[in-house]
């Protein structure tokens, strides 16, 4: 009998250990031969990795239905065949022998009951129940009492669908991502300085870039294969250096010439303090800044967006992030104060290592590359913090240019590609557009053929609001997709666990697994996820990957883009928008929401049959959604939205639906045909010229802004809303292991990646676990004044935190470590702050 | 070169004798144990503290004290039929390693001190030694981001690192390559139960069967000089090179300073060559 692949490996070790032992064993022959036996009856696929923001392309390889196996894409510029240990276990991911497979009510004798037990219902009834519960909603609280939380892990086109749904078929404008917890605040410096979303570089600037500067941010873990590019230029080029900021030392530590810790919420000194380097050496670039940049200050003292009668809302003097002028000279005077002396004090880093890192900025032969995630953005000073880094290339003029690039990566697959780039926040639109601009509003829905009027000028409950308000009863219908904000969100105890469970309120969560959300959820409705659905992701980079429905959802799972059509086969205008408002289109009277969202002539142009959907291999693939509809959604919901592109503001612009099926993504703006990589560069970027038609070569307009400048905006350090006390001593930090994706559904259903990392524990310092009497495996109780969780105490482990504080990641289901945190945000991105919160230690 | 030194200075790039398959040859007091416990199963692996295998076996009584007190429940009693000595403890790392408690609860217990009682350090134990077994299965070598092993490793840093290299066939990521030293590795066998691979790629095995030993006629130049702190030799004073006017060459870190203005240097020793062959005459 021939070995099997497995037996293959297996002999294979023993082989190796044999070798070691000294013994040698003859490898047989044959056990290749059948191993390319096996591999014929594979089909292989390109697929984007669903996990973090780098979008690594994978091959999937199908067999009998099923996914097999994965490989690594040696064809993908991102990632050239490799993959994270997350990405190499892609294949089991969907294989969790938990999965939801029909849709889950909370029933007693027969009918919905917030407090039955889960039943299994079919789909109609599902939505019956559901589509009952929202109506009502509508009618006595208006469109403001539903909402759907989405997440930067949904589909382009989920997205869109979600986005259309609620801002077209609900009026309202309680959509958001959990995005929001994530880059909400990346959004906002970008929106703030360049008045266009994303970032001006990309990945090739690892390569062409010398200096990397980590601004808070641990790639080693969190962007793995990106962090193993930055790696191989910092081995080969001559003059690279690697510099790492964050309040504990982490892997990105390895590769630190310069690894600083500083004091939560400091980094606002050190980026202040580096711009008055610059200024006061007089290393700024004059030219740049002249012809480039605006100078401009921001409101401060704007409170930590917590509910309003909250003491510390009740403090602030200010409010929002209106920007006035301001002159360079004044400017600089502001930044003046931000001395070496005095940022060395406060952040307590050592001197020569700010002045090591400030020399690198002003340096105006070093090529700097900043990089930032989770560190600035949850921050309640996150949208400030991005707006500083942007000052200091600004300063400089390293920007927009191979190798120098502020560059703002994102954590999740298409947190650009659907979150920002479609809209789904509870403010925006697609293509950088706002719901509160009349300009933007009338193009969509000129675009999406409503009445005028139709969407809600008021921007809608961000993702924690929508918590508080449904905990006040003013929310009352809630859908949940594509994400786990039960154990995501902070300060669940507080406002999310007593909302949900509110008998007032309704809570629909889909998702392919039993999460901590579903449990806590009236209605489980099983999800498609990743290869059993056509999708497409947009990674940090501007880059848009599609891929093909590779299996079938197990059971009676659909897709979210699915589930969204289907429900608003429920609502009939006049029960959407009210009789008055349908009334002023009449030939919509007496249709259903989804007749005139999805069979509206847009997203229905493209007609769709079985087996229409081949590679070039002549490999025809299925299309659930499709399918069920007669046309091909995706692509009409994908060509609809590119009229945002085309007709908004130019900029944006992404390829015909049917070229990403033929490439591993393409960043845009895509024109011609052409790929973007560095953008408000005259040569680079062919915006500069539509903009500035006497644009010289490589002349720099950020067209973003009417006047083609960029903003330098001075923001001051604020202190953080809770500091560690005498009750609770010690500052606590959340975040994310390699292992481990998000909440941990997917990767802790891969065996092999739960028994690397069982559970969360608690990293902390030596001296400080000494002082308690603690020592390596001493189970503790970790306390703020929200819970507690229980978990062991790790003294060897890959985080070494400093005295003071410790880190915890949030992926283990039975340890809900952000329910410790306040429910503060940046009262400007309103993302949460995971990073900063006081905490107690108490041995058990 | 600023930043050669630094990478010198880190332990995942210290140029020291590490070979891939992840052996440090430093920690030659080790190779006392290279010679014994020759009837073990490769696989099993004693207590913490345990003695040299035929000793341990003259003092192991059979007593199950171990075992009892191991608060992991990872130690067993070799049953007949095993190729372990009947009754004696061990433990398999693949399905459940020494945890390293910082009290060590197995080696007081022992009433015979085949758990030898001075050790009161676990960090000093020596159960077996991981090595890297199968480099053509590890992901790590062919540059995919797992490190779980080392991420696992309660040595941190010192038992496992990571050695950055080049990637060649991908030519702009860089490989992150385990490397387990045998001077701090203690055998507990977490790397191996933790590594995702089907079947582990870094495995503890005995020290007589993991440990390589260098010949006795030949030192690592670079090593010695490292444990003396300096050369053995006394070094060579600055040297001096034959450069055109402005050039000047760092002969460590290979770097050749060329003068900004671009007038071609002029080679002063030519003109000096020339001289002395005139005033030869």
């Amino acid at each position: 009998m021939k070995l099997s692949r497995r037996a293959f490996i297996k002999s294979q070790a023993v082989v190796a250990a044999a070798a070691t032992a000294g013994v040698t064993l003859p490898l047989t022959q044959l056990v290749s031969a059948k191993e390319e036996d096996d591999d014929e009856e594979i089909r292989w696929d390109k697929i984007p990795c669903r996990f973090c923001g780098t979008g690594c392309s994978v091959l999937a390889g199908t067999r009998k239905g099923r996914i097999v196996a994965t490989q690594g894409d040696p064809d993908a510029p991102v990632n050239k065949g490799l993959n994270c240990i997350k990405g190499y276990f892609l294949s089991k991911i969907m294989y969790g022998e938990d999965r939801v497979q029909q849709p889950l009510l909370r029933m007693k004798d027969g009918e919905y009951d917030k407090k039955g037990e889960f039943t299994p219902v079919s789909w109609d009834k599902a939505f019956d129940v559901m589509a009952d519960k929202w109506k009502t909603a509508l009618k006595t609280k208006g469109p403001t009492a539903v909402g759907i939380f989405g997440s930067g892990q949904w589909t382009i086109w989920e997205g869109y669908a979600a986005s259309k749904f609620i801002k077209a078929g609900m009026r309202s404008n309680n959509l958001d991502p959990n995005a929001r917890h994530c880059m909400a605040s990346a959004v906002g410096g970008f929106m703030r300085a360049f008045g266009i979303d994303e970032p001006m570089g990309c990945y090739d600037d690892f390569e062409l870039g010398e200096v990397f500067v980590l601004w808070g941010s641990n790639m080693a873990e969190m962007h793995p294969i990106l962090w193993s590019r930055l790696a191989d230029t910092r081995l080969t080029k001559k003059g690279s250096e690697v510099h790492v900021l964050s309040t504990y030392k982490h892997r990105s530590f390895e590769l630190a010439d310069n690894g600083i810790i500083f004091e939560p919420q400091t980094d606002l000194i050190i980026a202040n303090y580096i711009a008055n380097y610059i200024v006061q050496n007089g290393a700024y670039n004059k030219d740049f800044i002249k012809n480039h940049t605006n100078f401009k200050r921001t409101p401060v003292d704007i409170g930590y967006g917590l509910r309003p009668e909250h003491p510390l809302e009740k403090k602030k003097k200010g409010k929002g992030g209106k920007l006035s002028p301001m002159t360079f000279e004044e400017y600089a005077k502001e930044i003046s104060k931000y001395t070496l002396e005095y940022a060395a004090e406060k952040t307590k880093v050592p001197a020569a290592q700010l002045v090591r890192l400030a020399k690198v900025f002003a340096d105006p032969n070093k090529k700097v590359m900043s990089l930032w995630t989770m560190g600035v953005n949850q921050h309640t000073r996150g949208v400030w913090m991005n707006g500083l880094i942007y000052n200091i290339h600004l300063l400089m003029g390293k920007i927009s240019e191979p190798g120098n690039s502020p560059f703002s990566l994102t954590g999740q697959p298409s947190a650009c590609g659907t979150a920002r780039e479609v809209g789904t926040f509870s403010h925006r639109l697609p293509a950088d557009m706002m719901v509160k601009n009349p300009k933007h509003r009338k193009l969509a829905e000129k675009i999406w053929k409503l009445p005028e009027g139709t969407i809600n000028p008021k921007p809608g409950f961000h993702a924690v609001l929508m918590q508080r308000m449904m905990k006040d009863r003013v929310m009352n219908c809630y859908w949940q997709q594509c994400n786990n904000n039960m154990q995501a969100g902070p300060n669940i105890n507080d406002e999310m666990l007593p909302a949900w469970r509110d008998p007032a309120n309704f809570i629909t969560v889909s998702d392919p697994y039993p999460t901590v959300s579903a449990v806590e959820a009236d209605l489980i409705l099983p999800t498609a996820m990743w290869a059993e659905k056509e999708g497409g992701f947009g990674n940090a980079e501007r880059r848009t990957q599609f891929w093909r429905q590779q299996v079938d959802a197990p059971g009676m799972s659909k897709s979210d883009l699915w589930q969204v059509m289907e429900f608003s086969k429920r609502f009939t205008v006049e029960e959407a928008w009210g009789k008055e408002h349908a009334a002023k289109m009449p030939e919509y009277a007496g249709k259903t929401l989804y007749e005139v969202l999805f069979e509206n002539g847009a997203v229905n142009q493209f007609d769709y049959k079985a087996g229409d959907i081949q590679d070039s291999d002549d490999n025809t693939y299925k299309n659930q959604e499709s399918e069920e509809a007669g046309f091909y959604v995706q692509k009409g919901l994908f060509e609809e939205y590119r009229r945002f592109q085309q007709e908004g503001h130019k900029g944006h612009e992404q390829a015909p639906f049917d070229e990403y099926h033929k490439v591993r993504g393409m960043r845009w703006p895509v024109v011609d045909g052409k790929e973007t990589l560095w953008r408000f560069r005259e040569g680079y970027d062919p915006h500069v010229k539509y903009y500035k038609p006497d644009a010289k070569k490589g002349e720099v307009y950020f067209y973003g802004q009417k006047d083609g400048r960029a903003n330098i905006i001075f923001a001051p350090y604020e202190a953080p809303p809770e500091i560690p006390s005498k009750e609770y001593p010690m500052w606590l930090c959340t975040g994310r292991v390699l292992e481990h994706w998000h909440s941990g559904t997917m990767t802790q259903r891969v065996p092999e990646l739960h028994r690397a990392v069982p559970e969360a524990l608690v990293y902390m310092n030596p001296n400080d676990a000494r002082e308690q009497g603690l020592q390596n495996g001493s189970k503790v109780k970790v306390v703020s004044p929200r819970g507690e969780i229980i978990t062991r105490i790790n003294l060897r482990g890959r985080n070494k935190t400093p005295r003071g504080l410790i880190f915890i990641p949030w992926f283990d289901a039975s340890r809900l470590v952000n329910k410790l945190m306040l429910d503060t945000t940046d009262p400007l991105s309103k993302e949460t702050d995971y990073k900063k919160c006081p905490v107690k230690i108490i041995k058990i | 070169m600023s930043s050669l030194s630094n990478r010198k200075r880190r332990a995942f790039l210290l140029g020291l004798a590490k070979t891939a398959c992840g052996v440090s040859l430093t920690a030659l007091g080790i190779s006392l144990y290279t010679r014994q416990a020759k009837s073990m199963p490769a696989l099993a692996i004693r207590p913490p503290g345990a003695l040299p295998e035929d000793e341990f076996l003259s003092r192991c009584v059979r007593c199950g004290l171990c075992v009892q007190d191991c608060p992991y429940d990872i130690l067993s009693l070799a049953e007949l039929g095993t190729d372990v000595p009947v009754g004696t403890p061990y433990y398999t790392a693949r399905t459940g390693p020494c945890e390293m408690c910082d009290d060590i609860p197995c080696v007081p217990a022992c009433p015979t001190g085949a758990l030898d009682h001075s050790l009161t350090k676990i960090n000093q134990a020596r159960m077996g030694l991981a090595v890297l077994v199968d480099q053509e299965e590890c992901i790590a070598f062919q540059g995919l981001r797992c490190e779980v092993c080392f991420n696992v490793c309660p040595v941190q840093e010192k038992a496992i690192t990571l050695e950055y290299r080049h990637n060649e066939r991908s030519g702009k990521h860089a490989l992150l390559i385990p490397i387990v030293h045998s001077e701090h590795c203690t055998g507990c066998g977490l790397c191996e139960e933790a590594c995702v691979m089907e079947e582990a790629t870094i495995k503890v095995l005995p020290m007589h069967l993991a440990k390589g030993e260098l010949g006795k006629h030949y030192r690592l130049g670079w090593d010695q000089k490292e444990k003396a702190g300096k050369s053995l030799v006394k070094p060579d004073g600055k040297r001096a090179f034959n450069l055109p006017e402005g050039v000047s060459y760092d002969y460590e870190n290979s770097e050749l300073t060329t003068p900004a203005s671009s007038a071609p240097p002029v080679n002063k020793a030519l003109e000096t060559l020339k001289r002395g062959i005139k005033e030869a005459k």
